[in-house]
């Protein structure tokens, strides 16, 4: 963290233990009594009240506080952790959040307190008084001892008296009364009693004060001087005594038992991703630099150059990787907030929802976690909202009577496979047909095929929600989550079995900021497709070339195949190769095949953006910088495939 | 000679203002974000006065400062642990652990450097 601002540092703090209190709850939830979380929770909700109160958010402060003291009673077994105690907390949690932002409403805060006020009493009844301490003035005499074992554990006694002289005109003598025989004297222990007079105009409080940290455990009277003995009052617990014979040395029946455990938690650095994002460019000019570099090496006969240019070769490869890997996070960064999402579904809902997550220790690129949110809140929603049956449907059914919710991820290749499925009622293909039919996506009583009215759902504006509810139907559609996981240079499918719910499938690649692809050459200009779109190369002969020429499509294993002439496409105004080649690329279902003048071969390189002006040329998706220097554009194959589409039907129209 | 200071704690934001207002105040300070760190720094060097936070996890503050207390290199240096007025049955523990004393959150800088120098011999 560069600037030193410990409010800034608190901020993030805070947010992180919310979510930690966050999934503590939910965790709780489904094991009410397992003190661990209860411990958790509390230690979370501590610490925000403690730092909240350092650093000025004193609304957060006193709000925590109640909360805390909650949880403080539940760990202290006086109340039970109840469902309602920990959805009030949840919703304390939110108020929380809203405090650190600076953007929350008083009512809703008391609001808030209010229901956990029901909901403690609820669990339990009954609270603890408070004492209250009294104030006095005058001289005083004094008389103490400390416990055998302060100067171990670091308290001066010297100090001590230095600071009873500050406060007024102090005389002061030692007692050796308890001193044992020299045989006997551990040197360690501090023996030495003290009688002290102090004279001035000094409260009780600020004698106290001195004692602060031995007050509990040490022998002191501290008797006004006019009263002399009698009234004095004695501030003393037994369980010290400084007797040298009662007093061996103590605590040593505790063993560190967390001395050994877990140490292992190693060491973090918390960087900003922007920093990251720096270091990857320029690792990747460094990749460019290098390849050139190869390439100079290559024509020369220097071979000790050659040597060199290898190992650098070899060290910008590593070093990409672990660039690469440094930009990794688990899935279950993702999955973790989807907890909280299903709680507050199934509450909106009264359906009961189980979330169950697989392969979290997926990683994946920082940038496609944070992107692949708001797709899935949306494809969650949805399964909750339309796929999943009320309880009651269920038995029915013959199911069990909560819905199950499944959110899996695994790596295969250089992609993520994110799989969403509920187990409910699927999606109701009549339903989608009859509003695509309204909606006029389709003829009345075209012959369309399951697959293909299933894919219907993600056309812009489709919903096929009945009524519009709180959950779905917001105005964002499948389409939306279609474009943006397309955007990530995913793909997006759905199946379904009706009665047997409904899943969903996102290929999403690792990283967004290096791509594997297959280098092109179309006229004179070179161009990179996405490997993982690439399906198969055909041949394309000029005798086919000139058979297909009305219409552009291919038969590919008895499926049509439309395809798009990069060359005409691009107006490179140059002659075809003799032999041409067909890329076939598909996203999801679709595909389509690019025709192309030569495929040079695999090509692994760094993204680089488009700049602002060409930001809106919709058939790339970025560029490239070959190791010769030139630039080579990345495709876009969801906007070829879109663009393929009305060019084919004006084709079909014309001809 | 400043004097050398060990402040532990598993949040970053309060080792931060600790660390602010010590050395603020001319003292040296080194952190540990817990108990485990805190006792193998402090095994490592002596220091002057630490301050740990009680609440952390992997080896919270009691059993960091009992296993300081068992070395007998630890005697006499002063510890003063984090706390909040919640947590008297905390303190008695600390105290019992072996820690000097102890600093209520939410604190002035002002109230820790008067509380280091109080503890500090001089």
């Amino acid at each position: 963290m560069s600037a030193e601002d410990p409010t800034a540092a608190f901020r993030i703090e805070a947010g992180e233990l919310l979510e930690q209190v966050e999934q503590g709850l939910l965790d709780l939830e489904h094991r009410l009594d397992d003190m661990n979380l209860v411990n958790a929770v509390f230690r979370g909700l501590h610490t925000l009240k403690g730092s909240g109160a350092m650093f000025g958010f004193d609304a957060l402060a006193a709000f925590t506080h109640h909360c805390e003291s909650a949880f403080d009673r539940v760990r202290k077994g006086d109340v039970r952790a109840t469902p309602e105690l920990v959805s009030v907390i949840l919703s304390a949690a939110d108020h929380m959040r809203a405090l650190v932002d600076g953007d929350a409403a008083e009512a809703q805060g008391q609001a808030i307190l209010d229901r956990l006020a029901a909901a403690v009493d609820a669990a339990a009844g009954g609270g603890a008084p408070v004492p209250a301490p009294t104030p006095r003035k005058q001289g005083w005499t004094l008389s103490f001892r400390l416990p055998a074992d302060a100067m171990a554990n670091g308290t001066s006694p010297l100090a001590l008296l230095d600071e009873l002289r500050e406060l007024g005109e102090a005389t002061i003598v030692a007692t050796f009364g308890k001193v044992p025989a020299l045989d006997d004297l551990n040197p360690a222990h501090c023996l030495v009693g003290w009688d002290c007079t102090l004279i001035g105009d000094i409260s009780r409080e600020a004698i106290e004060d001195v004692f602060l940290f031995v007050m509990d455990d040490m022998e002191i009277t501290i008797t006004p001087l006019a009263v002399e003995e009698a009234e004095a009052e004695v501030a003393a617990t037994p369980d010290h005594a400084p007797v040298a014979a009662d007093a061996p040395v103590a605590a040593n029946d505790t063993t560190p038992r967390g001395a050994s455990a877990s140490r292992s938690q190693g060491e973090h650095v918390r960087v900003p991703a922007e920093r990251l994002d720096e270091l990857m460019d320029r690792v990747g000019e460094l990749v460019i630099a290098q390849s050139r570099l190869s390439q100079l090496a290559g024509h020369g006969h220097d071979l000790s150059l050659r040597s060199v240019s290898e190992e650098i070769e070899r060290l910008a490869g590593e070093m990409r990787d672990t660039m690469m890997i440094l930009r990794m996070v688990p899935v279950s960064t993702l999955f973790g907030r989807f907890r909280r999402l299903i709680h507050d579904l199934a509450n909106e809902t009264g359906k009961a929802i189980e979330l169950v997550t697989e392969g979290e220790t997926t990683e994946v690129d920082k940038t496609v976690i944070e992107r692949l949110f708001d797709p899935l809140v949306h494809i969650i929603r949805n399964s909750c909202d339309h796929g999943l049956e009320k309880a009651e449907d269920r038995i029915a059914a013959g199911k069990s009577s909560s819905g199950v919710i499944r959110l899996s991820a695994h790596q295969a290749g250089g992609e993520v496979l994110i799989t969403i499925t509920d187990d409910g009622r699927g999606i109701d293909v009549e339903r989608v047909r009859a509003k695509a039919e309204a909606n006029g996506l389709i003829q009345p009583g075209q012959v369309v095929s399951e697959d293909e009215l299933l894919g219907l759902i993600f056309h812009p504006g489709f919903s096929t929600a009945a009524q519009v509810t709180n959950l779905s139907g917001r105005g964002v559609g499948m389409d939306v989550v279609k474009r943006t996981i397309e955007s990530l240079r995913g793909s997006i499918d759905v199946n379904s079995v009706s009665g047997q719910g409904s899943t969903i499938t996102l290929r999403i690649p690792l990283t967004l900021a290096i791509i594997e692809g297959l280098l092109v050459r179309v006229g004179e200009g070179r161009y990179v497709i996405p490997l993982a779109a690439v399906e198969e190369c055909l041949e394309l002969s000029l005798e086919e070339d000139l058979r297909s020429r009305g219409r552009s499509i291919i038969t590919l294993r008895e499926r049509l195949v439309p395809f798009l002439r990069l060359r005409d496409l691009f107006a490179t105004g140059t002659k075809p190769d003799t032999y041409q080649k067909i890329v076939v690329v598909g996203t999801g279902a679709e595909r389509v095949g690019l025709v192309v003048d030569q495929i040079v071969g695999n090509h692994q390189t760094v993204i680089k953006a488009m700049s602002p002006l060409h930001r809106n040329v919709a058939a790339f998706a970025g560029a490239t910088i070959l190791g010769d220097g030139s630039v080579a554009l990345i495709l876009d194959i969801a906007q070829l495939i879109a663009m393929s589409q009305p060019r084919e039907e004006r084709r079909l129209a014309a001809g | 000679m400043t004097a050398s200071i060990l402040t532990v704690d598993d949040s970053a934001s309060l080792r931060m203002a600790i660390r602010i207002a010590l050395t603020g105040a001319g003292y040296t300070v080194t952190e540990a974000a817990d108990g485990a760190e805190g006792l193998a720094k402090a095994t490592a060097t002596r220091f002057d006065l630490i301050v740990t936070d009680l609440n952390m996890p992997n080896m919270d503050g009691l059993e960091m400062i009992r296993a300081l207390r068992q070395q007998p290199a630890q005697a006499g240096v002063p510890i003063i642990f984090l706390t909040t007025e919640s947590d008297d049955s905390m303190k008695a523990q600390a105290k019992a652990a072996g820690a000097t004393g102890w600093l209520v959150k939410p604190f002035q800088p002002e109230q820790l450097i008067r509380v280091a120098q109080k503890v500090l011999a001089r």
